[in-house]
């Protein structure tokens, strides 16, 4: 152990392992949904097929408790998402300004159609530290194809206003089977407009991702040849850019852990006030989530059925319950274990160790789909 | 601790006054000078821990000239 140490992984669990005991859940990270409106109709979208309606959203006075009340239950950092965040300037400039004034940390997860100088100017003054911008494909064309809407120059434009602005920048690309061959390409885009921080995340499989698994499901050559290109990339590029690759769990043999362990660390709020112990949790739908709107986010967070039914391990089943990498994985993904199985209680089918692995490998090696259904609001799935 | 983009960097007390020295103005060797009166600790062992420190965090992005 050396004198000065330093954790190595920026992920939330440094801070748990730092203040609370390796068992102890703490409230850590928010990410607000503040709508799930959004201009582009990307196929990979995370969000829910039911998009709900836009007069059921959070008021901004809503929102502004939701923040007080993450605070209070000692949430560090805080995120604002969607959806396309933007789409709500007046809130989102005034849920920055209380996040920064009660001392989180506070980020933009955008596509920057909107983000226009006038709001930049207006989110950092409220002491906006960090915006992640998408893009759907490093080239005009594809990135229409994939997004449903000829928004990339835009895009792009504003990556470079906020590239020049005091302001953390994260450049973020999902991967899949559309647009993995282009990889190189997303590579030298990053490096030729100077960003310091580029994310790369396969595809995850849930909501209109799940709904289009057969047209995004990579092949194994797209991920292999991936993870070399990403390799090589990383190791030229070491001081001078950082590459986060998520690996795409259904080519792993082990599961990803599941939000670091289920409600001990992020919350997330929807647009309409349900609380979720993870972004993608609506997908199990035999569970109910508290809403902001009845109850308090702290007795969400400590009593809710939906926050303590999986949390620690207690819950587990065999193989998960004997397995020594149990607190490490979690079990893998609920809510992959729910969409496959029909049981969120079983292990994650991605896993090799579950029995039902064999649903996994059958998607994962299927010939796909050509066609794909973009994310569009459908008022019959309401 | 260390706030940063969507994570947190949890840093022991040598970690955080070594970063709190980093203020631009002092040297490697001004900020083990302090540390090593402040910790009581080898000045050899410091130096090598806190340009380690450093490297990883320049290389990150999160100390910055």
């Amino acid at each position: 152990m050396s004198m000065v140490d330093v954790a190595k992984s920026t992920q939330p669990h440094d801070v748990a392992k730092a203040t609370a005991g390796h068992d102890v859940a703490r409230a850590t990270s928010l990410l607000c949904e503040l709508t799930y409106r959004c201009n582009l109709q990307c196929p990979y979208c995370y969000n829910p097929l039911n998009m709900g309606r836009p007069s059921d959203e959070l008021s901004g006075a809503e929102w502004l408790s939701v923040i007080d009340q993450a605070v209070d239950l000692g949430v560090l950092q805080i995120g604002f998402s969607g959806g396309e965040p933007t789409l709500r300037p007046a809130e989102l400039v005034a849920l920055t300004e209380r996040a920064t004034q009660l001392g989180a940390y506070t980020n933009l997860i955008t596509q920057g159609t909107f983000l226009d100088d006038a709001l930049l100017d207006r989110l950092l003054a409220a002491g906006l530290a960090h915006v992640q911008i998408s893009i759907q494909a490093p080239e005009r064309e594809l990135a229409a194809t994939i997004a449903g809407t000829d928004v990339h120059e835009r895009k792009v434009e504003t990556l470079r206003r906020v590239r020049k602005r005091d302001v953390a920048l994260t450049l973020n690309c999902v991967l899949h089977r559309l647009n993995h061959d282009s990889l190189p390409e997303v590579l030298a885009f990053a490096e030729q407009e100077g960003i310091r921080r580029l994310e790369l995340a396969n595809v995850q499989f849930y909501g209109w991702a799940y709904r289009n698994r057969g047209a995004l499901m990579p092949t194994r050559e797209q991920v292999e040849r991936g993870a070399e290109l990403v390799a090589a990339t990383r190791q030229r590029l070491a001081g001078a850019m950082d590459i986060t690759y998520v690996l795409p769990d259904y080519f792993e043999e082990l599961p990803k852990p599941c939000m670091h362990g289920w409600g001990k660390l992020a919350l997330t709020v929807t647009p309409d006030g349900r609380v979720l112990p993870c972004p993608a949790a609506t997908s199990i739908t035999t569970l109910q989530f508290p809403s902001v709107r009845e109850t308090t986010l702290r007795s969400a967070w400590n009593d809710s059925e939906a926050f303590t039914i999986y949390r620690g391990t207690a819950w587990m089943p065999d193989p998960c319950r004997s397995c020594e990498r149990k607190e490490l994985d979690w079990g893998g993904c609920r809510c992959q274990a729910f969409l496959l199985t029909g049981d969120a209680g079983n292990t994650d089918p991605a896993c090799a160790r579950s029995p039902r692995h064999d649903i996994v490998v059958a998607y994962r090696d299927g010939d796909g789909d050509a066609q794909w259904v973009p994310r569009r609001p459908d008022p019959a799935l309401r | 601790m260390l706030l940063v983009p969507e994570g947190i960097v949890s840093l022991n007390d040598t970690a955080a006054a070594a970063l709190e020295l980093t203020d631009g103005s002092r040297t490697l060797e001004a900020i083990v000078d302090t540390l090593s009166e402040r910790f009581e600790a080898d000045t050899e062992r410091l130096r090598a821990d806190v340009r380690g420190l450093l490297d990883d965090l320049v290389a990150r992005g999160f100390v910055t000239e």
